[in-house]
This record gives C-alpha cells, sequence and structure tokens, in this order.
C-alpha cells in the first residue's frame, strides 16, 4: 500500500479539480447545508446579472458571482482531494482483489469458483502460491502466508487451524504449504471490501461530532440569514434600499463557509491518517472515541514490556554452590530453544560472572518437555535429574521436600524476587532444591515518559498481566502505569472496563485471543490485532494491520487530533466575522448614513472594494487552510488547559485579526489592479 | 465621570459578591427542598397548599411533565389576568371607577405579567384599580419570578444528576421558591420602603393643592409591596407610569441602591448556586466573572457616555453630563448605573428615561438584552440564558482540547446544541424579525415619535425589550395600539416560552447522562481563559447578529450628534 503522504501532486490534483465540478450535483451538495446555500446564492446571483435591476456595475457583480461560484468550488475541492488521496490507496487494494478464483471443496475433491462467488461457509482449498479468496478461518492445515497486501509487511505470517492464529483475510498469498478455509464473510462484505469502502469515503457517514457540528453550522447560517434578511426592511426605514448583490455577499461572509468547506475533508483525512499508519477503524465514531478515552488498558508482554523475559540472576540456598545451580540451570536449559531458556543458557555462561564452560548436553541425555500438566522441563542423563519450573510445579513434583529448610528459603528468596518485578523458576537436581533463577521482565524504552504523557492527557493507564500481584506491582511501578489488573483472566479484564464505563469512562484495549473477543466488544476503542483470530477482528472497532498493541497510545493521539482539528477551524471560521462585518456594514451603509464610514477601520478604499475584498477573503481562506484540514492541528500532550491556551491564541485570537490583515491586503492588490 | 460615581459602581458590586454567597446557599437549600428556618413558620402553609391542591411534592417529573406543567399554569395564569383586567370596571377595588381594558391592550399586559417582562403600554395610575394591580399584576410579579428561578434549578438538576428520568417537581419549586425566598425578602423590604416613604394604601387618589394653590390629583396605592417584587423577581412593572423615577415608587438615594441590589442579589446568587449543585463553586465563580466583565463593560460606556453629554448642547452653553429624562435626585452616575443593571437583569424598572440617554449610552441597555439578558440577567431566566452559551461555547472551542466536548462532567452532543441554537436563534428572529416588519408597515410606522435613526431605535429598543422579556422601553413610542400590543404581547410570548421548552429539554436530555470525570484532559471550565471565552462567545455568537440594526439605529444617531447633524 503506498504510504507516501505527499499532498498536492499533479496525478492527486487534477482528478480532484474535475471532481470538484461533479459534486455541484446539488443531491450531493445538499448533504453540506452550508456550502447548499452558498450555492442557492451564487446561482440566484447569476439569474440576477442578466434580470437585475440595480445601479451596480455589471463588472463587479459578474466578479462578486465568480467569487462566490469559487466558494463552493474551493468547498467541493477539498472533500475530493481528500477522497483522491484515499481512492489512490483504495485502487492498489482493489488491484489485489481483481480476478481471485477459489478452489471450493465439493465432495472430496475442488472446484474452480469465481471468488466474489463464495458464501459464507463455504469452505475453500488454498495452496502454495495462490490468493486466499475471501477472509475465513483455517480449519485445517498451517501456512506461511504473506500479508502484504495488507499490511504491507513482507514477512511471511503462519496461518494455522486452531489457536489465535486462525484468520487469514482475502488478497494476502500462500507461500507454503496448503490449509482449508471456511469462508466467514458474504461477497462484498470482506475485510478488503469494507477497507476500500473506507478509504474511498463511500460509506462514510458522519460522526456524532461532524453531526453536532453540522447542526452548529446550520443553526449559525439561518441566524446569518435572518440578520440579513431583515436588513432591507431596516434600509427601508432609513428611506433607501440595499442592491441584493451586497446582502448576498455579506450573508456570504457571515456563514460559516470555511470551516463548512473542510468539514468533510477533515473527516476524511482524519481516518486517512488512521489507514497510513495501518490501523483500519471500522467506523468514524471509533476514530472519535478514541479522542476521548480516560482509560487504557495495556497488555504487559508486548506492550510495556520487551516480549521476552531475561534470566538476570541465580539464588541458590543454602549449601548449594551458586555455580553448580548455574550449571543445573544451563543444563535443564540447552533443549529450551524459548528466549526465556536461551537467557538463562547466556546468564550461565556470562563471562566474570559464572562461566559454566558445558556446552553440550551429555551423551544420551533425554530432554523432559515443558507440558501444560507438569509445568516443569528439564534434562535427564545417567541417574541424574534435572528439573527446572515454577516453584509449586518443584514441590509438588517431589513429594517430601516442602517441608525442608532448603524449601522455605526457596519460598522466601522467589518472594523477594516477585516483589523486585521479577519472576522466580525454580531448579531442582535429583529432588534436592538448588535454588531459583529470577527473569526479569525488561521494561521498554522510552515507555515510562509516554505514560507520563499519557497521564498529562488526563488518561489513566491499566497494564493487564497474568504475572501474580507482586510481580505485577513491582514491574508497574517501573514502568510508571497508574494502575494494573494482576493474574488477569479475560473474564476480569470485561469486568474492569464494566467498571470504568460505569463511572463514566471512556475504555480503550487491544486484544488478538478469542477470549479478548467479549472485552473488544464492550471496550470503547477495541484494537484487534491483524494476526489475532477472526472472533476478535470482529468484536474490535479498528484493526491493527501491524498487530503493534503500543500503537493504542498512537491512535488516541490521532483520534484527539480529528477533533482539534474541527474544532480549532470552526473558531477560526467564526472568529472571522467580526472582520467581516466591520468590512461590509460601513460599505453598505455608505449610501444611508455616510457618517457610518467611522467603522471603516481597516480603511479599505472604496465600498465596492470592501465587499468584493471580504468575499474574495472568504474564499481564498478555504484553499489556503486545505493543507491543515487534511494535515491536521499538531496534536501536543501538554494537558487541556495550555492546549486550549496555545490552539484559541492562534486559532480563536487568530481568526480575529487574520481577516482583517487579509481582507485590507486583498483590498490593496483590488485597488491596484483596478478590479473595483 | 467623578469619583462619587465610580465609587458607588465599586460599592454596588461588592455589596452584591458579598452578598452573592449567603444568596446562593439558601437557594440551595431550597434546590435540595432542604428544611430551613423558616420552615418552622411556613412549613405547615407549603404542606397546606399541597393538601389543598393534591399535589404530591415527592414526585418527580420528566422534562415533558415539567415543562407541560409549567405551561399550564403560566397560561392559565395568563387568562386569569386578562379576565380581571377586561372585567375590573365590575370588580371591587376600583374607587377611581376605571373602566375595563380592551382585548388587545388586556392580552399585552396579561402576557407582559406573565412573562416577567412588564412592558407597560399604559399608565397604570390611571388606567388600573388597585384589585387589577394587587391581585391582576402583583401576583404575576411573584409567580412568574418563581418559574424563572425553577426554570433554573430544573437546568441544574440537568447538569447535577446523573443517568436520571427527572428534572424536580414544578410544583414543589414554585411554592418554595415563592414561599421561602420571595415572600419572607419582600415583606422586609416593603417594610423598609414604607419607612422609606413609599405609599402603602388603598386609597388610590388624593387630592391636593399645590403652594401655587392650584389643585392636582396625586396618585397612590398599595405601591411599597408591588415595588419590593417589582424589583427583587426582576420584573420592573411599575405601580406608577414614572416607574422608579417617581418618587413614590424611588423616594432617595439609598432606596435607589437598595433597589438596584434587589434587582442582580437572586441573580447573583444562583450563579453560586449552580456552581455548588454541580459540586464546584469555582464553577459558579466563572459563570459570575463573565457576567460583571460584561457587566462593567456596560457600565463604563454608559456613564462615560452619559457624563461626556451632548456636543451640541456643549456648544449651545449647556454644560456637563446629559441629564435630559433623568431625576436629579439620582443624577448622572446612579442613573447610568440603574440603567444598565435592568436591562442586564431583564428587570425594565427604570429611573430615568432611556430613550433621553446619549446615543450609545443608550445603546448598551438595548444590547445588553439583546444579549439575551444573559449578564447576570432575570431571576433564574438570567442563568438558563447563560448555560446556553456556555454549551455552544464549550462546544465550538472545546473540540480545540481533542475531546468530546463536556461541560461540568456532561458530554455536549448534537441534541444539546441543536436545542442551544434552537433557544438562542429565537432572539434575533423575533426581535429583527418584527422590527422589520413594523419598519415598514404604516402601523408600525406610526409608533415612533422620532423621525431618522433614533425612531429606528425606538421600535428596534420595542421588540428587543418584549422578546427579552425586559420590560424597560425607548418611551418615545406610542405603543399601545392594536399593532404593538399585539406584536409585542406575541414577542413576549415567544421570547420566553419559545427559549424555555428547548432549555427544560435540555435538562432532561443531560440529567439521563453519565457523568463524565473530570480529568486533566478535560477542557477546564474555571479560570480566566474560560471566562474570556464566554464572553467572546456571548458577544459573536449572541451580539454580532445585531450589527447591522445597531449600525442603521444608535450608531448612526451617535454619529449624527457628534456630526452636529442631529436635529
Amino acid at each position: 500500500m503506498a504510504r507516501t503522504a505527499s499532498l498536492f501532486t499533479a496525478d492527486l490534483l487534477l482528478p480532484a479539480a474535475g471532481d470538484s465540478f461533479r459534486k455541484l450535483d446539488p443531491r450531493q451538495l445538499i448533504r453540506n447545508p452550508v456550502m447548499f446555500v452558498t450555492a442557492c446564492v451564487a446561482a440566484l446571483l447569476t439569474v440576477l446579472l442578466f434580470v437585475g435591476n440595480d445601479t451596480l456595475s455589471l463588472g463587479f457583480k459578474v466578479q462578486l458571482v465568480l467569487w462566490l461560484w469559487l466558494t463552493v468550488l474551493f468547498g467541493t475541492f477539498a472533500e475530493a482531494l481528500a477522497e483522491g488521496r484515499g481512492k489512490a490507496q483504495a485502487a492498489s487494494l482493489r488491484a489485489t482483489k481483481a480476478d481471485l478464483t477459489a478452489k471450493r471443496v465439493k465432495g472430496s475433491g475442488t472446484e474452480s469458483i469465481a471468488a466474489g462467488a463464495l458464501k459464507m461457509g463455504d469452505v475453500v482449498l488454498v495452496e502454495t502460491g495462490d490468493l486466499i479468496p475471501a477472509d475465513g478461518e483455517v480449519i485445517e492445515g498451517v501456512a506461511s502466508v504473506n500479508e502484504a497486501a495488507i499490511t504491507g509487511e513482507s514477512a511471511p505470517v503462519i496461518r494455522e487451524a486452531g489457536g489465535d492464529r486462525s484468520a487469514v483475510t482475502a488478497g494476502t498469498r500462500v507461500i507454503s504449504d496448503w490449509v482449508r478455509v471456511r469462508v466467514t464473510v458474504n461477497p462484498g462484505q470482506g475485510f478488503l471490501d469494507r477497507m476500500i469502502a473506507l478509504v474511498e469515503g463511500a460509506e462514510r457517514q458522519k460522526t456524532p461530532n461532524e453531526i453536532a457540528l453540522t447542526i452548529l453550522l446550520v443553526g449559525l447560517t439561518i441566524i446569518f440569514l435572518i440578520a440579513v434578511g431583515t436588513i432591507p426592511a431596516f434600509a427601508s426605514y432609513a428611506g433607501g434600499a440595499i442592491p441584493i448583490a451586497i446582502l448576498a455577499a455579506l450573508l456570504i461572509t457571515l456563514i460559516p463557509t470555511t470551516i463548512a468547506a473542510l468539514l468533510s475533508a477533515i473527516g476524511i483525512a482524519g481516518m486517512d491518517r488512521l489507514v497510513r499508519f495501518n490501523v483500519l477503524a471500522k467506523s468514524g465514531r471509533a476514530v472519535e472515541a478514541a479522542g476521548d478515552i480516560d482509560t487504557l488498558l495495556l497488555d504487559k508482554t508486548g506492550t510495556i514490556t520487551v516480549g521476552d523475559r531475561q534470566a538476570s540472576e541465580f539464588r541458590a540456598v543454602t549449601g548449594v554452590n551458586v555455580l553448580e545451580l548455574a550449571e543445573a540451570a544451563l543444563l535443564a536449559s540447552l533443549a529450551d530453544e524459548t528466549p526465556e531458556g536461551r537467557s538463562i543458557v547466556a546468564l550461565a555462561r556470562a563471562r566474570d560472572r559464572f562461566e559454566v564452560t558445558t556446552t553440550e548436553l551429555p551423551e544420551g541425555a533425554e530432554v523432559v518437555p515443558f507440558t501444560a500438566q507438569t509445568r516443569i522441563s528439564g534434562v535427564k542423563f545417567g541417574a541424574t535429574l534435572i528439573q527446572k519450573g515454577a516453584v509449586d510445579s518443584i514441590l509438588k513434583a517431589n513429594p517430601g521436600i516442602g517441608d525442608t529448610p532448603a524449601a522455605a528459603e526457596l519460598r522466601r528468596a522467589t518472594d523477594e524476587i516477585a516483589r523486585a518485578g521479577m519472576t522466580p523458576l525454580a531448579v531442582a537436581k535429583n529432588g534436592r532444591i538448588l535454588g531459583a533463577v529470577a527473569l526479569k521482565d525488561v521494561v521498554k524504552a522510552g515507555i515510562r515518559e509516554r505514560f507520563g504523557e499519557l497521564r498529562r492527557m488526563g488518561i489513566r493507564t491499566v497494564m493487564i498481566t497474568g504475572d501474580n500481584p507482586l510481580t505485577a506491582a513491582a514491574i508497574a511501578a517501573e514502568a510508571g502505569v497508574d494502575d494494573f489488573l494482576a493474574q488477569a483472566t479475560p473474564e476480569d479484564k470485561l469486568a474492569l472496563i464494566r467498571r470504568e464505563q460505569a463511572c463514566g469512562k471512556l475504555v480503550a484495549m487491544c486484544g488478538d485471543g478469542t477470549n479478548d473477543a467479549p472485552a473488544l466488544a464492550q471496550a470503547d476503542v477495541g484494537v484487534a490485532m491483524n494476526t489475532g483470530t477472526q472472533a476478535a477482528r470482529e468484536a474490535g472497532n479498528m484493526v491493527d494491520l501491524d498487530s503493534d498493541p503500543t500503537k493504542l497510545i498512537e491512535i488516541v493521539g490521532l483520534g484527539k487530533q480529528l477533533l482539534m482539528t474541527r474544532g480549532s477551524l470552526t473558531t477560526f471560521s467564526v472568529a472571522n466575522d467580526i472582520a467581516k462585518y466591520f468590512a461590509i456594514i460601513p460599505a453598505m451603509f455608505a449610501v444611508l448614513y455616510p457618517g457610518l464610514s467611522v467603522l471603516n477601520v481597516m480603511g479599505l478604499a472604496s465600498p465596492q472594494s470592501a465587499i468584493l475584498s471580504a468575499i474574495i477573503f472568504n474564499a481564498l481562506i478555504i484553499p489556503a487552510l486545505v493543507p491543515l484540514a487534511l494535515k491536521g492541528v499538531k496534536y501536543r500532550p501538554i494537558g487541556a488547559g495550555p492546549l486550549l491556551r496555545r490552539n484559541l491564541a492562534i486559532f480563536g485570537l487568530g481568526g480575529v485579526i487574520v481577516p482583517f490583515i487579509g481582507i485590507k491586503a486583498i483590498d490593496m492588490i483590488v485597488t491596484t489592479i483596478g478590479l473595483a | 465621570m467623578t469619583w462619587q460615581g465610580w465609587a458607588l459602581i465599586v460599592v454596588f458590586v461588592g455589596i452584591l459578591l458579598a452578598l452573592t454567597k449567603p444568596m446562593g446557599l439558601w437557594l440551595h437549600a431550597l434546590y435540595e427542598g432542604r428544611r430551613t428556618p423558616l420552615h418552622v413558620v411556613l412549613g405547615p402553609v407549603e404542606r397546606g397548599f399541597y393538601k389543598l391542591a393534591g399535589i404530591d411534592p415527592t414526585v418527580e417529573q420528566s422534562w415533558r411533565r415539567y415543562a407541560v406543567h409549567m405551561l399550564l399554569f403560566n397560561v392559565a395564569l395568563l387568562l386569569f389576568t386578562y379576565a380581571i383586567l377586561r372585567l375590573q370596571a365590575f370588580l371591587p377595588l376600583n374607587a377611581s371607577g376605571m373602566p375595563g381594558i380592551a382585548p388587545d391592550g388586556a392580552f399585552n399586559i396579561a402576557t407582559s405579567f406573565t412573562t416577567n417582562t412588564n412592558w407597560q403600554w399604559y399608565s397604570g395610575e390611571v388606567a388600573l384599580s388597585n384589585l387589577s394591580q394587587m391581585l391582576g399584576l402583583t401576583i404575576h410579579n411573584f409567580l412568574s419570578a418563581a418559574t424563572g428561578i425553577a426554570l433554573a434549578f430544573a437546568l441544574f438538576r440537568g447538569f447535577a444528576r446523573r443517568e436520571a428520568g427527572s428534572i424536580g417537581n414544578f410544583w414543589a419549586d414554585c411554592t418554595r421558591i415563592t414561599l421561602y425566598l420571595l415572600l419572607p425578602i419582600c415583606v422586609i423590604y416593603s417594610v423598609y420602603l414604607i419607612a422609606a416613604g413609599v405609599p402603602q394604601t388603598l386609597t388610590q387618589q388624593v387630592a391636593a393643592t399645590t403652594m401655587e394653590g392650584a389643585r392636582q390629583t396625586i396618585s397612590m396605592g398599595p405601591i411599597a409591596s408591588q415595588e419590593a417584587i417589582k424589583m427583587l423577581g426582576t420584573n420592573g412593572g411599575g405601580f406608577l407610569n414614572a416607574n422608579s423615577a417617581h418618587p413614590f415608587e424611588n423616594p432617595d438615594a439609598l432606596t435607589n441602591l437598595i433597589q438596584m441590589l434587589s434587582i442582580f442579589a437572586i441573580g447573583f446568587g444562583l450563579t453560586w448556586c449552580f456552581g455548588k449543585t454541580v459540586g464546584n463553586t469555582k464553577q459558579g465563580w466563572a459563570i459570575l466573572s463573565a457576567m460583571l466583565v460584561l457587566f462593567l463593560a456596560g457600565v463604563t460606556v454608559t456613564y462615560w457616555q452619559e457624563a461626556a453629554g451632548n456636543p451640541i448642547l456643549h456648544q449651545l452653553g449647556v454644560a456637563g453630563g446629559n441629564m435630559e429624562g433623568k431625576e436629579v435626585r439620582f443624577g448622572v452616575a446612579a442613573s447610568s448605573l440603574f440603567a444598565v443593571v435592568t436591562t442586564a437583569a431583564s428587570c425594565g424598572a427604570v429611573n430615568a428615561m432611556h430613550d433621553s440617554f446619549t446615543a450609545l449610552g443608550g445603546m448598551i441597555p438595548l444590547f445588553n438584552i439583546q444579549l439575551g439578558e444573559v449578564v447576570v440577567g432575570g431571576v433564574g431566566a438570567g442563568i438558563y440564558g447563560f448555560l446556553l452559551f456556555a454549551i455552544l461555547a464549550v462546544f465550538v472551542a472545546g473540540l480545540m482540547v481533542g475531546r468530546t466536548p463536556e461541560y461540568v462532567g456532561k458530554k455536549i452532543e448534537g441534541r444539546e446544541v441543536k436545542l442551544a441554537v434552537l433557544a438562542i436563534a429565537i432572539l434575533p428572529l423575533v426581535i429583527l424579525g418584527f422590527t422589520a416588519i413594523a419598519s415598514v408597515l404604516p402601523a408600525g410606522l406610526a409608533g415612533p415619535l422620532n423621525k431618522g435613526p433614533h425612531g429606528f431605535s425606538e421600535i428596534l429598543y420595542a421588540f428587543t425589550s418584549a422578546v427579552g422579556n425586559n420590560g424597560s422601553a425607548f418611551a418615545g413610542i406610542t405603543s399601545g395600539t392594536q399593532f404593538y400590543n399585539g406584536m409585542l404581547g406575541v414577542a413576549m410570548w415567544l421570547g420566553r416560552f419559545f427559549v424555555i421548552v428547548p432549555m427544560l429539554a435540555i435538562a432532561g436530555s443531560l440529567a439521563a447522562k453519565k457523568y463524565t470525570p473530570e480529568t486533566a484532559g478535560s477542557f477546564p471550565t474555571t479560570g480566566p481563559l474560560w471566562v474570556g471565552l464566554l464572553v467572546g462567545t456571548i458577544l459573536i455568537l449572541g451580539g454580532l447578529t445585531f450589527l447591522p440594526s445597531l449600525a442603521l439605529g444608535p450608531i448612526a444617531d451617535h454619529l449624527a450628534m457628534i456630526g452636529g447633524t442631529l436635529s
């Protein structure tokens, strides 16, 4: 997928320019009431050019009409440009999807069928080199799959039946082995279809905040319609008449055209930013909710700590040489290919510490594999049995040693290890306790600062872990999270989310397993990992294609950015009105009460140039703000108070001042080149 | 401008700030329906009322029910007063033999007092019997004020309650406010006024011989009792035509100060009460600060303009401030302050003629009303109107911190925005719409006594005053015509209840919402930044709409005056 974010390239600008005319279709335009009113006024003035009867010069009126139409066009252009960026991505996605055929399982063989004809429940066979024809669940087999078409990541991933790695996505390619897949969606509703629809903006529905904002804009438009609509009556009292063209100019400058023109572009661009970030939101509502998050539930492993624990210490019980323990632990771990096992080996061999030199298992050694039942692994050679495992498991596996002083000492040592935020493993040799190995969780670099940022944003972080409370507390303290949930089961997670929500808080979490699905569905923002099960992906309202749980933090920032951009441009738009009044009112009433020219604080050259400058400013500010609308107002995690002060200074105060300068500048140009 | 004038303004604000918390505490007790020391005496009376009316005060009402009961109550009161006015010739306490009031006039008066407007096209002393004054009008002075405060309570509950389906009981709110707040204060207040020289008698007229030997009829009546609630309930309808400019209504400088204080007292207290109900009194102080900023700005302009006077008169050798239409007893400062107070607060009582103010001095009262009388505002109406602006301010600027806007723990969403816009749009719609009609129709143009921009200001002021439920006037307008009685009556009704119903709907919608706890990421709604934002929002959303009309009225008027072209 294209991830370049260049804004203004010819291949984007040209189609957008064409689209901006197509969007003048009244049926489309009415979705944006403010722009619809603007278009109606422009149309009215266009007609009045030919039949109107007033004192204004034709040249002036033509210019006015031109700028009114440009105002509308700039609005449709902004939307078309935002959509265009999505369309480019959609096109590349659609290319993947085209011409897929499927091998549907029928009886003992398969039949060839167009992917578009597959229905939910069909079972298809996908072999090496095939593209997966539809979203589904692996029911048989293991295969490595290249998901680059969706994620942009070319390293293959394993997809297998059962467990949390069973979901496959249409358009991805099996690069080795084969799988049977049960199709889980109907045609047109697959992941890829939804993604195409999303990035194209076709399925875009207005989000709650957007609807509320539209209502406000419509309300303001109505209020200004009244304000302008009553002027002819007031003017007639004063014994004069105001030409319709001038009333129209006042109306269009006062109604919030700026924000109305950019509103949908802001929304589309917000979704687009998320897509570029490799996160798919199933609705705009979810993106907005992300900005509102109060509580973040973060899984410890992979998010707060690097995925693998590292052995950091050997603790021998009294009477056992630490070297003996190190060697036993090494032997027990040599065949253990897990990162933990490797780290024990590395620690035991570490120079200037233990320097155990054993590198291979003795001849005829027999490896005792880890099982879920015994929770012990180890090695057996000759008469020697070395066991390694959780403390309780070791004690259980060796009846009679539980009451020895060594066991008591071991328990004390393991408690200490747990309190320090590490996980203890006990090592025993021939039923004799040697001591414990401390496995340390490594907290990710910089994560503490990130949590500090979140705290300043008013977001509480809760660490979710399967560890015991002692270990969890220590890691929580080290990482700087606000709270933790230890020995968490999926039910605990769900209960925690409900509890937070009952206090009026919005909760975000991420998860990948099927047992995460209820919690993902319950959370206000549930980010499913793309590597997760279909159930998890269905339950969440966002999917992270990179399957990186840390991204939750950035997602919150993106949600906030979307809301901020909308708010800032609204404030700017509304604040603009002050200057526009001061430009147009004196010009408009100059014939009635010449004295009102004192209100012409900008010293605009003539009534006509004043009106023209205001309308030109009003039109040009739209394209001028398009880059900001598409890129978004920068979010800084500095807390709401300072953020408000900053944005209010830029967009509120700026919104008051900028048009005074802008209108004056345009007036000087307009006068110089003799347009008015 | 003199130091004494500024001292008056400072003392005035100082006393009010001292009164804010005690008044707020008392209001909060009534809001919660708590027992007060007065219950010992008045408790049985309250329960007696409920028993008589068959009301269970503990039954909670949804916003719809609250609104329907409130509306029925007000319609019934309106019809009651309409009947009294129409039939006053046949009713007792009519020693001077006043005839019944014509339908359009009676409609206007009944609407005017029901809506807490107290616009008066008539002169009380030559049109109304004592019965009409006492039963027909004073009853509204209490109940329209109580209604306003009850409605404010209903909105407070919307903010304060969590996931609730109800916003209180209208009858209980109304009864408690009348019984434990308005009546006790008014009893003491009236006694003070009587002591200060305000008449309280059923005698309607006294014949006197003046020093020149001429015979003069002096009107009087039960003035003190009506005067107290006229101020405290921000009603403003005078017993006498000259209102608080008349020595019988407002005898001296001290009564003048106390009258001004009593206009604002409840409004100030309600801001504190609001803060208390939402669990943070700073929220109340923030609102009050925003109100004070707007108020003091208004006072400064009016006082400055009135003290500066009219340059045309200066050229003619008449030095000093503008004393036309002002009582010498009060002077420029106390008159300017009174004018700004009475229009800021939707009271409408006057101690000077606003029509005779300088153009800009008189524009401030006009602008105060156009803002929706949210600068302290009428009892109850001011704070609920202000909270509508607060909702919009939070919504416009709140997104800028990157969250769905929330105010005192309640998320502001589409429904609230829609209703708030609806409530706020009614003001410009009716004020500008009706003014436009009046400024083209012959019946409307017949009203103003002045030509040019000042005449336009008179029409604009009349409709502004009616829609804003203020009741004061640029008196140079003949408004007792069928056209104006009808139009203004409708305007008053729209301005009151077309704001109230959406406001109550907001209360209902907010009450049903969850509470969102405040975090470091929440939009801060206390402190100077928020105060500034509120002021800006009110000026831009509430005020800018009126700029064209102000330009054609007072501003053009002012320019003509300083240009020396004023006739």
